[in-house]
């Protein structure tokens, strides 16, 4: 488990360049504690997916610079990389968050399918954590819908169920309000907050929408840790 | 499991296409087996244009020549056996019954077989079904003559229906001074049995009768009609071969050996089960381009299903981000995508068995009908059953190839297809 004195993320000298290409990143130095919420901004260009990428460990950082949970990223193999996602990361898209073909109950359970360790962290049978997830977002009506009959609205919240299932330590969103209006931004944003707090997750949450950036502990500004960045 | 799961989903997900893709697979695994099915019915049929008789007995010569004539109506004998030798055997004591053919004569391009009554009651094909008359009766008196199904279609002749007989095939020494009369038809066999014309012994003698040189009689010594019926027995001097049926199946290896060595005439028995067997094998190269060819169609029904799946790939990135992200590693992707043409190929390979066997069961009297060809349903035999699973696998195999595509592209995206 991780303890208060272990940040959730914390990268040092951090430097990523794709094949033999120029770095795209080079953060001297980035720390999140955690249950922090964090709000990252930054241009596009500034190198946002490419340390989502890293801090989910779908993209292999250098050993030594980037650790999550207290576990140095880059010294893990490329399957251990998927099981800490897959057991200790929610991750929200921007859109297009569902599989097209799983219903909303198939959807939001899927993490905890993928992965025992995520199964395990459940504290009720799985149907009955994805029903709880399901009506923490108000959703609960949806379960047996096709997720293509949701709207982008509808569809954000199954995929912040499915990200908070099983109370994972860090929650990702990717520009997850981008898609909606004014008002659901807010009320998206309300929901998502009260679970993470539930959870106890540290919320990485990143936008170009400078407007939110009040509801968070703190803004980070990738242009401005990224010396690497355009 | 979880794969299983998400496998059909997305596969029932785009019903349209795993119909199309399915079936594809389903009609080429048809063919394949349907080839199969066919192959070992035409084999059958084959091997069974002759059945219940143990011994087929001819002048010394080729095992496939005494088969070609006697039984498929090609070719000619060499020599003939004495009827003395033929009735010689017909009373040995381990010899049930014999059928003499006379060969020799013909009618308008069909053969013209002299034999007696044991013919209509022992001749049996296929499985031990004997001959029946589809009309009239069997063959009684010298000009008595019988008509094989197919004779009588392509010729229109009915009963009472008056036939000159030629001497040889060649048809230009008509022994039209001697009228036949149809008497009786038989029913249709599907065997050689339908292009003969049968007749009795002493009739195909009485047609000889002023040929005994073997040129036509002088003028004024032919013999007329009248002459024929007025003698009280009409002699029979030879015959071509004989079909035999021991009285008891053990016997026949003996009776073969002793038929083979008979001191009086040399002559050749054989077994027909085993002469056709051996035939077969002789002429069955062309079956084995069948089935070169149905294989071939699969390999081009698992090319489709290769294509449609590869082709789906590039609108399933963001799929494949997604379960990414939920923890999915690159090898639960390439597992996916093979379950998925798995379970399309297996689908087929299944339905196409489902398709064999529904045609056969809505085909099979017309095949018998029309072809006389006998396509037994049955379970899947050894071979069938390892086309069936070589599909299978290979449609795994074959998923292989998407998803390789799909773990590259998977590695590469990461997280960050945007749609």
């Amino acid at each position: 488990m991780v303890s208060d004195e272990t940040p959730c993320i914390r990268a040092k000298a951090l430097t990523f360049a794709y094949d033999k290409g120029p770095n795209v990143l080079d953060i001297p130095e980035l720390t999140v504690n955690a249950g922090e919420r964090v709000f990252l901004h930054g241009p596009s260009g500034s190198g946002k997916t490419t340390l989502l990428g890293l801090i989910a460990g779908v993209l292999k950082p250098n050993p030594g610079q980037l650790d999550v949970l207290g576990q140095d990223v880059g010294a893990l193999s490329s399957p251990a990389r998927d099981r800490l996602r897959a057991t200790h990361i929610g991750y929200v898209f921007q859109m297009f968050n569902l599989i097209p073909y799983l219903n909303v109950r198939d959807n939001i359970a899927l993490p905890a399918r993928i992965n025992g360790d995520r199964r395990k962290r459940l504290t009720l049978p799985i149907d009955e954590a994805v029903a709880e997830a399901a009506a923490d977002l108000g959703i609960e009506e949806l379960l047996d819908e096709r997720v293509t009959k949701l709207s982008v609205g509808q569809q954000q919240r199954v995929a912040a169920a499915r990200a908070i299932l099983g109370a994972p330590e860090l929650i990702i969103a990717d520009e997850p309000t981008s898609a909606l209006d004014a008002d659901r931004r807010h009320a998206f944003l309300e929901l998502l907050f009260k679970n993470v707090a539930e959870a106890g997750s540290t919320l990485l949450f990143v936008s170009h929408d400078m407007g939110l950036a009040d509801l968070f502990d703190r803004p980070l500004s990738l242009s401005e840790l990224n010396r690497a960045g355009a | 499991m979880l794969l299983l799961h998400l496998a059909r989903q997305s596969l029932t997900n785009r019903i349209l296409t795993t119909t199309l893709t399915a079936l594809s697979i389903a009609f080429s695994v048809a063919l394949l087996v349907g080839v199969e099915n066919v192959r070992t019915g035409m084999r059958e049929s084959f091997s069974n244009t002759v059945s219940g008789t143990d011994l087929i007995v001819g002048s010394r010569g080729g095992t496939i020549q005494l088969l070609l004539y006697s039984v498929f109506g090609m070719g000619s004998p060499v020599a003939n056996i004495s009827h003395e030798t033929w009735r010689k055997w017909d009373e040995h004591d381990a010899v049930a019954w014999t059928i003499p053919y006379a060969l020799g004569d013909s009618h308008r391009g069909f053969r013209v077989i002299g034999t007696n009554e044991s013919f209509y009651d022992h001749y049996k094909y296929r499985g031990g079904q004997s001959l029946a008359l589809a009309e009239g009766r069997e063959t009684e008196g010298v000009f008595d003559l019988v008509l094989g199904a197919e004779v009588a279609s392509r010729l229109g002749y009915g009963l009472g229906q008056r036939v000159a007989v030629t001497h040889g095939m060649g048809g230009f020494m008509d022994h039209d001074e001697l009228p036949f009369e149809v008497v009786g038809i038989l029913e249709r066999t599907f065997t050689p049995v339908d292009r003969a014309i049968y007749v009795t012994l002493e009739g195909i003698s009485a047609i000889h009768m002023g040929w005994e040189t073997g040129a036509p009689p002088m003028p004024g010594e032919e013999v007329t009609a009248e002459e024929v019926l007025a003698m009280d027995e009409i002699p029979v001097s030879q015959i071509t071969s004989f079909f035999l049926g021991a009285e008891s199946r053990a016997f026949t290896l003996q009776l073969q050996r002793d038929i083979s060595t008979d001191e009086v005439e040399p002559m050749t028995a054989v077994i027909p089960g085993v002469a056709l067997a051996e035939m077969w094998r002789g002429i069955s190269y062309a079956e084995d381009g069948l089935r070169v060819i149905s294989g071939f169609v699969v390999l081009v029904g698992i090319l489709g299903m290769l294509v449609s799946i590869y082709t789906s790939l590039d609108a399933r990135r963001r799929e494949m981000a997604i379960l990414r992200a939920l923890g999915a590693g690159p090898r639960r992707i390439v597992s996916l995508l093979v379950l998925e043409a798995g379970l399309l190929s297996m689908i087929g390979a299944l339905l196409g068995v489902l398709f064999v066997y529904g045609g056969l069961t809505v085909m099979q009297p017309w095949l018998e009908g029309q072809f006389g060809l006998q396509i037994p349903i049955r379970m899947l035999d050894g071979v069938q059953l390892m086309f069936v699973g070589a599909v299978v696998v290979l449609g795994f195999a074959a998923g292989l190839v998407p998803a390789i595509k799909a773990y590259r592209t998977a590695l590469h995206d990461g997280l960050s297809v945007r749609v």
